[in-house]
């Protein structure tokens, strides 16, 4: 597990997975391009490290957990699922 | 395979042409038909064959014998009395079926055949006139236009898998997902065939978009509608226009994976994805973790090669400029060498227009007579002067001096005062007048007699 050194900022922690890996994606090419101003280049560089972290993270945390949904008069139930 | 029986070798007969067939096996007819049987059944075994019934014909006994055709083979077939009840539909010549059966022989007349186990209409047969048509009036009802499908969610975080508990479908799913990527699923249990299917498909269907977000059971992401391959008939219950209604009313994206690949069910239209199998589906669901997480650690890898790249970059071109801009001293050295020059012409002239200034100044000044000189020359001119007049006034006293004298010998010569000398006096009224005339004297006037040593007082008497 990589254990985040700090908590993540919340607007990033939001992000859904693939929100976060297309804005990495962008700012790496972006950073690639060379074109940035440093002031800039060196804000997307942090950014980016900061939607890398959370883009591992949502991936190493990933676990199977298998359920199956019970019906019942008082509603829907969750059971463990054996096949 | 049978062996050739290695017979211990007699005298050999080097010369005796070799009876043919003699090291092939000899089979009985029975043992052949047996063995082909066998190679048949075993080589077949289950076989889905679709074809035209060429020929149907119910025999008393309960059995029906057909025979398949397309157009270049006939297959003949057999479908025992059992079976045929349970077919679902009534064969008849010229239909287009698919039959699902075993490859068998007949032995007793050297034949194959197939025994018929299920048969279900292929081609344009009733029932899928029935689906065309209910296609067609779903399709205007736009329950199939492109615009509702709904994108699937990149990565969903819970799956929701519609489809039997038991057999391969859920496990092919499961294994699938837990290869790619492993994720939370929820499996709503639901026959998937016979009558009852389609309105539990229905119900879990709208069972899972009537949870709640935030609920205890959550919501899943993307829904998987799944079932193994089978009959048309086996399928129906995803033509029903009820599940079709319900797949197409959902709010959670759904991929339809039922049957196989061939198979073409009325939910697949209404689905926002058709997946050819349930495998498929799991495939689509989900993408591979560890492509995602090489993925976003080559990000990682290639954001500080360039953050590297481009600091070192802007460091070289700093540096490159530094030296285009070269030694601050240098730049100034031809603008010192400049003021240099202009400081030494300045000097230069400075020094002209003084020169010129003290020669004119020593001109003036070579005019200009020190007072002292002026003083000095004076001096001299007076002293020449005096001298003159000195050397000129001694001359003159002296001719003057000597003609006074002589003059002086002249005059008293002359002089009253020598007569006096000589006995005379003079006579002066009170008034200091000399008197010459005794007429012009009163008696009694006082009178001053000079005589020649001095003065007296006298008074006239008469």
């Amino acid at each position: 597990m990589n254990q985040a050194s700090s908590p993540l900022p919340s607007d990033i922690a939001k992000l859904s997975f693939e929100d976060a890996l297309a804005e990495l994606e962008k700012l790496v090419k972006q950073l690639e391009d060379g074109k940035a101003k440093l002031d800039d280049a060196i804000g997307a560089y942090e950014r980016g490290a900061l939607l890398k972290r959370h883009c591992e993270a949502k991936l190493r945390e990933a676990q199977a957990r298998i359920e199956q949904i019970a019906t019942t008069e008082a509603g829907v139930s969750l059971t463990p699922f054996k096949p | 395979m049978a062996k050739t029986t290695a017979a211990p070798p007699p005298a050999p007969n080097l010369f005796d042409a070799p009876r043919p067939g003699s090291n092939l096996p000899e089979f009985s007819v029975s043992d052949l038909s047996r063995q082909l049987k066998r190679t048949v059944e075993e080589t077949f075994g289950l076989v889905r064959v679709r074809g035209e019934i060429g020929s149907c014909k119910l025999h008393s006994s309960g059995h029906m014998y057909l025979s398949l055709k397309d157009e270049t083979a006939v297959l003949d077939a057999v479908c025992w009395k059992g079976q045929v009840s349970k077919l679902g539909l009534r064969p008849e010549v010229g239909m287009d079926v698919i039959c699902t059966g075993k490859l068998t022989t007949y032995m007793g007349s050297s034949k194959y055949q197939m025994v018929i186990e299920s048969m279900a209409l292929a081609g344009v047969g009733a029932l899928l006139k029935m689906l065309e048509e209910r296609k067609k009036k779903l399709a205007a009802e736009g329950l199939f236009d492109p615009a509702r499908k709904q994108l699937l969610p990149y990565l969903p975080e819970v799956i929701g898998v519609v489809t039997s508990p038991t057999g391969a479908v859920i496990r092919d799913i499961l294994h699938r997902l837990a290869d790619r990527f492993p994720r939370r699923v929820l499996v709503w249990p639901v026959a998937v065939q016979g009558e009852a299917a389609a309105a539990q498909v229905v119900a879990a269907l709208r069972g899972f978009n009537a949870l709640p977000l935030d609920g205890p059971v959550p919501r899943p992401d993307v829904l998987i509608v799944a079932r193994g391959g089978g009959s048309v008939e086996d399928l129906m219950p995803f033509n029903d226009e009820s599940v079709v209604r319900a797949v197409a009313d959902s709010m959670i994206p759904i991929i339809s994976a039922v049957g196989h690949e061939t198979d073409t069910t009325l939910i697949d239209y209404a689905a926002d994805v058709r997946a050819p199998t349930p495998t498929a589906a799991a495939e689509i669901a989900v993408p591979v973790r560890d492509n995602l997480l090489a993925q976003v650690l080559d990000d990682g890898a290639r954001l500080n090669g360039a953050m590297l790249r481009m600091t070192r970059e802007r460091k070289e071109k700093l540096a490159l400029l530094s030296r285009a801009l070269g030694d601050p001293a240098r730049a100034t050295e031809p603008l010192m060498q400049r003021l240099d020059e202009r400081a030494e012409r300045l000097a230069l002239a400075w020094q002209g227009c003084f020169t010129r200034a003290r020669g004119r100044l020593a001109e003036a000044s070579g005019k200009l007579r020190h007072p002292r000189d002026l003083v000095q020359l004076a001096a001299q001119r007076l002293q020449h002067q005096t001298h003159r007049l000195q050397s000129g006034g001694r001359e003159r006293l002296f001719q003057a001096d000597k003609r006074l004298e002589r003059l002086t010998t002249l005059l008293e010569a002359l002089s009253p005062r020598a007569v006096l000398g000589r006995g005379y006096g003079l006579v002066y009224d009170a008034q200091g007048h000399l008197v010459t005339h005794a007429a012009a004297m009163k008696r009694g006037d006082k009178v001053r007699i000079e005589l020649q040593d001095g003065t007296r007082g006298a008074s006239v008497e008469d």
